[in-house]
């Protein structure tokens, strides 16, 4: 039996829709997952030495044993993002004579060789192997490295067990934080006592049962839960929420957009794709924090430059580069209802535009890093309301792939294409090499002063910009209504 | 009121539409019916503009449709869920499409009203996104929002597939209303013959394409069709 399922899952991976798209995405895809794997593994081997560096005067794994709490706690939060059970693939098996106790082992079994798993042990393994080599006794690491592989499994299945509970999530992101600072204000160190139990792993070998014993307890627990629902109206179905409506009545001082510009709203906001896109695009301000502490810069190196336009456009790249994918699932509709195309992306511009202006007042406290900071981010603001914007609505009109809105955003390639890739470089790169070029022919404040001032002059023109745009959009519509009609491209 | 002229489509050199001349004058109630693959569907996503004719025109009220958009504002049309906006609730989607076509609430409210014995309670104030709802209720979502802002044609693809039985008689009377005494073009296509005889006046049967019958619809019209479709 589990050979023909693993027959079907091999078939449904070569099959994928996602395998079969463009060449060049695949070889991006496949460099990405063993960039992963092998920066990992470096990571396992080198971790050793750094803890080492970093802690002269311990053993390193009696450090490693303190910090493994926040590896479990985070793992657990990074795989309730982007790890899911996947029963919806059962339904079909449902129909046939196979036994539903083999069907859950068989969906749980699967998962327990997840990327996720593989990735836990890709640096645990070369660490154990560097530990041995460091005249560790070779029995205990063996050991403890199953003890390592069956916390693993405990957090794969934990993992399901949770079940993407919001409470949960929180109660666990409130216990990291908290773990930290209790840890930072020398209040009470966990980590002490949790790494003397997880060193107690490694040096009682016996001890191994217990993350082994808890891992199949998980299993059994997932197992019975799922057994005990594999109907078609129980787990099988797909959860039905209910609306939350919120007045938007506010957007009809918007005039002849507000429609529209409703509609997007709640498109953001009903959805789980765009849903995490914009709380991903919030989460990219502290993204600034990272250069503007590194003083190999400089508060006016075009570096910062790179910061702004990508702090302020950063909603404008990630939702504006899928514009009008977003509406692919409803595109024909939108074609032959009443609707004048400028209007359509008139409502999409307002939208990227207030993005770009909210970044930007978010951005204001980098002042605090200096002037020269706002300033940039200020110009960086003006420079893409300005040139991005249109920018990014003239790419999407190349955009002819679908996007089903309930997936996640996490990973999520869909709707990706060549072009997505290509267009990060007009919007980034231009207003760069205006820069540069400003900044060591004149001065830092005249570079600033052209990056806002072409953004100023090309907003003055956006009309005309979005006659033009709507002409490309009206040139390539047969070519998206039958692009977003395929499901599985 | 619609005229096709010279209309073909070509998939890659095979031809799945080829209609020489096809006039539809205004107010008829219209059908089209054909076996799976015999352009319906084809036809009316020209008729929408939604696919490029590979030779031919379309004209609906002296608008030609593949180079002006002005046929929209007296168009509407329900062909599939495609069709529907799956993150809003029925209402908002009325609403929405009662705003493109110049409607207030009101105005829908009041369509809304009309239909209530249509949607049998499933419909509004349900709390439901419309991607919660069964197929058979989208569709009834749909085809009501097909008629929002008084609409010179309506074009139906597939109306009575999905629908219970008391639905299917219901659209039926509604159907006849509207071409019958508010003048309205209404163009259906089914699979179900039974239904297109008791709707249209006209039916038109494609077959590869072509049009193959073109008949005012009469008491022997069933039986004929029939004939033709048993082979």
């Amino acid at each position: 039996m589990f050979r023909y399922f693993i027959y079907l899952q091999w078939k449904s991976f070569f099959r994928s829709a996602n395998l079969s798209k463009g060449l060049a995405l695949k070889i991006v895809m496949i460099f990405f997952a063993i960039y992963m794997l092998v920066s990992f593994t470096f990571l396992g081997i080198g971790l050793f030495f750094m803890l080492e560096k970093f802690f002269p005067d311990a053993d390193p794994m009696v450090i490693l044993s303190q910090y493994l709490v926040y590896w479990i706690i985070i793992e657990l939060l990074a795989r309730y993002f982007m790890q899911k059970l996947p029963v919806m693939d059962v339904k079909p098996m449902l129909l046939l004579p196979v036994k539903k106790s083999t069907i859950t082992h068989y969906i749980l079994g699967k998962s327990g060789f997840s990327f996720f798993n593989l990735l836990s042990m890709v640096i645990f393994i070369p660490f154990g192997m560097v530990l041995i080599a460091h005249d560790y006794p070779v029995a205990n690491v063996l050991i403890w490295l199953l003890s390592i592989l069956g916390i693993v499994m405990s957090i794969n299945y934990i993992n399901f067990i949770i079940n993407k509970s919001d409470k949960i999530f929180f109660g666990l992101l409130l216990s990291l934080l908290g773990i930290y600072g209790l840890e930072y204000f020398n209040i009470f160190s966990v980590t002490q006592y949790l790494g003397q139990m997880f060193y107690t792993l490694y040096a009682n070998p016996v001890l191994t049962v217990v993350p082994i014993a808890l891992a199949l307890i998980t299993y059994f627990l997932n197992y019975k839960f799922l057994r005990s629902r594999i109907f078609l109206d129980a787990s099988l179905k797909k959860e039905v929420k209910t609306v939350e409506a919120s007045d938007l009545s506010w957007t009809k001082r918007f005039g002849s957009i507000a429609p529209f510009l409703q509609l997007d709203l709640k498109l953001l906001w009903r959805n789980k794709r765009t849903k995490t896109q914009v709380f991903m695009s919030l989460a990219m301000i502290f993204y600034g924090l990272i250069f503007y502490k590194m003083d190999d810069f400089g508060p006016t190196s075009p570096m910062m430059v790179f910061v702004g336009i990508f702090i302020t456009g950063i909603f404008l790249t990630n939702f504006g580069q899928f514009i009008p994918a977003w509406d692919s699932a409803y595109y024909s509709m939108m074609m032959s209802q009443n609707i004048p195309l400028k209007k359509y992306l008139e409502s999409k511009s307002g939208l990227i535009s207030v993005s770009v202006v909210v970044m930007f007042l978010l951005s204001v406290p980098y002042v605090y890093f200096g002037w020269q900071a706002l300033a940039i981010n200020f110009s960086c603001a003006l420079y893409n309301l300005g040139v991005n914007v249109p920018l990014i609505l003239f790419f999407g009109s190349f955009n002819k792939k679908r996007i089903d809105l309930d997936k996640s955003a996490f990973g999520n390639m869909q709707g990706a294409g060549a072009a997505q890739f290509l267009i990060m470089l007009p919007i980034i790169v231009l207003p760069l090499l205006l820069y540069i070029g400003f900044k060591y022919l004149v001065s830092f404040e005249v570079a600033l002063m052209v990056i806002g001032g072409v953004g100023i002059i090309t907003f003055a023109f956006r009309n005309m910009l979005l006659n033009y745009v709507t002409k490309a959009y009206r040139k390539k519509k047969y070519g998206m209504i039958s692009g977003f009609k395929e499901t599985n491209s | 009121m619609i005229v096709a002229k010279n209309l073909t489509k070509q998939y890659g050199g095979k031809q799945v539409l080829n209609i020489e001349n096809l006039e539809i004058p205004k107010g008829q109630s219209f059908g089209l019916v054909g076996n799976n693959g015999a352009g319906k569907t084809t036809f009316f996503s020209l008729l929408l503009d939604l696919i490029e004719p590979s030779a031919g025109e379309i004209i609906n009220n002296n608008v030609q449709v593949n180079t002006s958009e002005d046929w929209k504002p007296f168009t509407s049309s329900f062909i599939d869920e495609t069709f529907l906006i799956g993150y809003l609730t029925p209402e908002e989607y009325f609403n929405f499409i009662g705003e493109l076509r110049g409607q207030n609430k009101a105005d829908v409210n009041a369509l809304l009203s009309r239909f209530e014995d249509f949607f049998h309670g499933e419909i509004l104030e349900q709390n439901k996104y419309l991607r919660d709802l069964s197929k058979g209720n989208q569709k009834k979502v749909g085809i009501v929002a097909s008629f929002i802002g008084n609409p010179e044609v309506v074009i139906l693809d597939e109306p009575f597939a999905n629908l219970d039985p008391t639905t299917q008689i219901r659209l039926k009377g509604i159907i006849k209303d509207l071409a019958n005494t508010q003048g309205v073009t209404v163009l259906v296509s089914s699979h179900d013959l039974i239904h297109v005889t008791e709707v249209c006046e006209r039916i038109v049967v494609l077959n590869k394409g072509e049009i193959v019958r073109d008949i005012e619809t009469s008491t022997e019209t069933l039986q004929e069709l029939e004939s033709f479709f048993a082979g």
